[in-house]
């Protein structure tokens, strides 16, 4: 029972670091309905952004992550403006190309000698780890802190999104661009927010994702963006605490996985239980779904 | 007219048959190496895979994000076959690669039925789940059939693949290919695309259809991994990851959703471009072959979001008025 509840922590605190990544893609999809394949690259800028914010700069560990959520966010907004909107009215296969054109970009670009190259590197744990033993399970310091920022984060985001102006114009620019610009919503300005949110969630996901599993290198995005997306699909794309949902059972699954059967069917199971949730909800576990009008 | 546009099909096959005797001939007096001919086999293989996908996403518009499973399934079954019969008879192959495809289209049947009843995006994921479901049962493959070597790779496999094969099944794909497209399946998939319901309104049975098209395409998908098998004579899960899977549809939104040219073109473009900056780029800036090649895709997205033929064709392609 405490090796379950002990995989269940584990689990969860995954499902943390997902949910941050999972928020970012499900907020773009929801506006631009562009499934932003370079958004996993930009939790690994967030990574070396908090890496050389501990390891070179010697700041604490919060400010490295307000540092990598500014950086990532100026990331984010860049790669929107130069690549995604110029082609908002072109066939959407082709902004999903760019995404995938933008994603091998940064990873190979920052693979680059004078950049963050191409080796990995040890990710600089900001505080010695303790962990506290509750009731048999044991949880660690990284542990909280990954539950207690990103709880924070999402907690912040859900109050933007729902009592702030600039959140109101963001939910109104994805149900409808035209009308949204019709009220008087400068939509180029929403849709640049939206990824500056997205992309800063990411930004402070990768730091503390580097905190929790202390090992970086440019094409760590890769695998926990194209989960993240999943788990936002399984929640029921587009629709914030669905991201959330979705990211949670998915990173409990993943642990579950590895622990009970075997890690190297872990991306199997994940993505088999996607599949089945696909069938059986179309729109994901808590996605409207939408009816064809004849 | 009629007569001209036939004639236009017969003009285009002699010209095949004239580049092929021309590459052939070159191979013969040595003046291509191996390592061109690995090239342009390659770039014969990207173009009936990318045909495949093509038919599925740009005349069906079902969007897969999983092309490369069924590469893998069709390159993996082939060469199981080849490899458990032995020897280096070039029949063999032709036994892989009905094999392979065979497999590809039965598992694309299999998995189409339930899952091609989602829609565009949905779908996609789907697609792309599947694919990463298959590369994890290849790596984990020894432990079922020690032959395919799981993670290790599955080595040994005879050379069998050549241009004498590659070109011929391309020109055939595209023949096959065309040929559908403009017949009355062709038309009813491109009724699926552009609007399911009003499809189903004229009494088209879009499940049908899309099934078709979904598996015929994979047909495609197996016969170009058999022949990739045969060709590097080493297969690796990670060769039909869901990069691989992206490769393919880059090759089909490059050359233009719905147009064999453009598919055919943009395969053979796509293949030397990236070997061509290998060559290209002075040894001291290799590294930077990655960061131009997706910075030439941004830009061209950018400037040609349509592709290369945004859904017109060659002359000789269209069918006769």
């Amino acid at each position: 029972m405490s090796y379950f509840l002990q995989q269940l922590i584990n689990g969860l605190q995954l499902g943390f670091v997902y949910a941050l990544i999972a928020l970012g893609y499900t907020m773009v999809y929801g506006i631009v309905r562009l499934i932003n394949f370079a958004h996993g690259d930009v939790f690994m800028v967030g990574a070396y952004v908090g890496f050389y914010a501990l390891a070179s700069w010697k700041l604490p560990w919060p400010l490295a992550i307000v540092v990598a959520m500014v950086g990532c966010a100026a990331v984010g907004m860049f790669i929107e403006r130069v690549a995604y909107r110029p082609l908002r009215s072109a066939p959407r296969i082709s902004a999903l190309i760019t995404a995938m054109g933008v994603s091998l970009f940064l990873e190979y670009f920052t693979s680059l000698r004078f950049m963050f190259g191409p080796d990995y590197r040890a990710f600089p744990r900001p505080f010695a780890v303790t962990s506290f033993n509750i009731g048999g399970v044991s949880v660690s310091n990284i542990q909280i802190i990954v539950f207690a920022v990103s709880t924070l984060l999402m907690v912040a985001l859900t109050l933007f999104v729902n009592k702030t102006k600039t959140g109101l114009a963001m939910r109104a620019v994805s149900y409808d661009h035209d009308t949204a610009r019709l009220m008087g919503i400068n939509v180029d300005w929403i849709i640049s927010v939206t990824f500056g949110v997205g992309s800063a969630l990411a930004g402070a996901g990768g730091v503390l994702y580097g905190i929790a599993y202390p090992q970086i290198n440019p094409f760590m995005g890769v695998m926990p963006g194209l989960k993240a997306f999943v788990a936002a699909v399984l929640g029921g794309i587009g629709v914030i605490p669905g991201a959330m949902l979705g990211s949670l059972i998915m990173g409990v699954v993943e642990t579950f996985t590895s622990a009970y059967i075997s890690s190297t069917l872990r991306d199997a199971v994940a993505f088999g239980i996607l599949i089945l949730v696909l069938l059986v909800r179309p729109a994901g576990i808590l996605g409207k779904p939408t009816r064809e009008k004849v | 007219m009629s007569a001209k546009r036939g004639n236009a099909g017969v003009i285009a096959l002699l010209a095949a048959l004239g580049v092929f005797v021309v590459i052939e001939a070159l191979i013969l007096i040595g003046a291509l190496n191996p390592y061109w001919q690995q090239i342009i086999c390659l770039a014969g293989i990207m173009t009936i895979s990318g045909l495949g996908l093509n038919l599925i996403y740009g005349y069906t518009g079902q969007f897969s994000l999983g092309h490369a499973a069924f590469y893998g399934i069709g390159a993996y079954t082939a060469a199981l076959l080849t490899r458990s019969i032995g020897g280096h008879n070039p029949v063999i192959l032709l036994l892989g690669l009905v094999a392979g495809g065979a497999l590809a289209g039965l598992i694309a049947l299999l998995i189409g039925l339930p899952i091609l009843r989602l829609k565009s995006d949905y779908l996609g994921i789907a697609t792309l789940g599947f694919g990463i479901i298959v590369k994890v049962l290849f790596d984990n493959s020894d432990k079922v059939i020690p032959m395919m070597g799981g993670s290790r790779g599955m080595s040994s496999i005879p050379k069998l693949t050549t241009f004498l094969w590659v070109f011929p099944l391309a020109v055939i794909a595209v023949v096959v290919m065309r040929n559908i497209v403009f017949s009355g399946i062709g038309r009813a998939l491109i009724s699926v695309r552009e609007d399911e319901l009003a499809a189903e309104a004229v009494g088209i049975d879009s499940t049908r259809y899309k099934t078709l098209g979904f598996v015929i395409g994979c047909v495609f998908a197996g016969v170009a991994g058999g022949l990739y098998a045969h060709l590097y004579v080493f297969l690796h899960p990670s060769n039909f990851d869901f990069l691989k899977s992206i490769d393919v549809l880059l090759i089909v939104v490059l050359g233009g959703l719905g147009s064999i040219s453009g598919t055919v073109v943009a395969a053979v473009a796509w293949t030397f471009l990236l070997e061509g900056l290998r060559i290209l780029l002075p040894p001291a800036v290799q590294d930077w072959r990655w960061v131009i090649y997706p910075l030439l895709l941004i830009i061209f997205m950018l400037v040609r979001p349509g592709g290369i033929f945004a859904g017109t064709e060659f002359g000789f392609l269209r069918p006769r008025k």
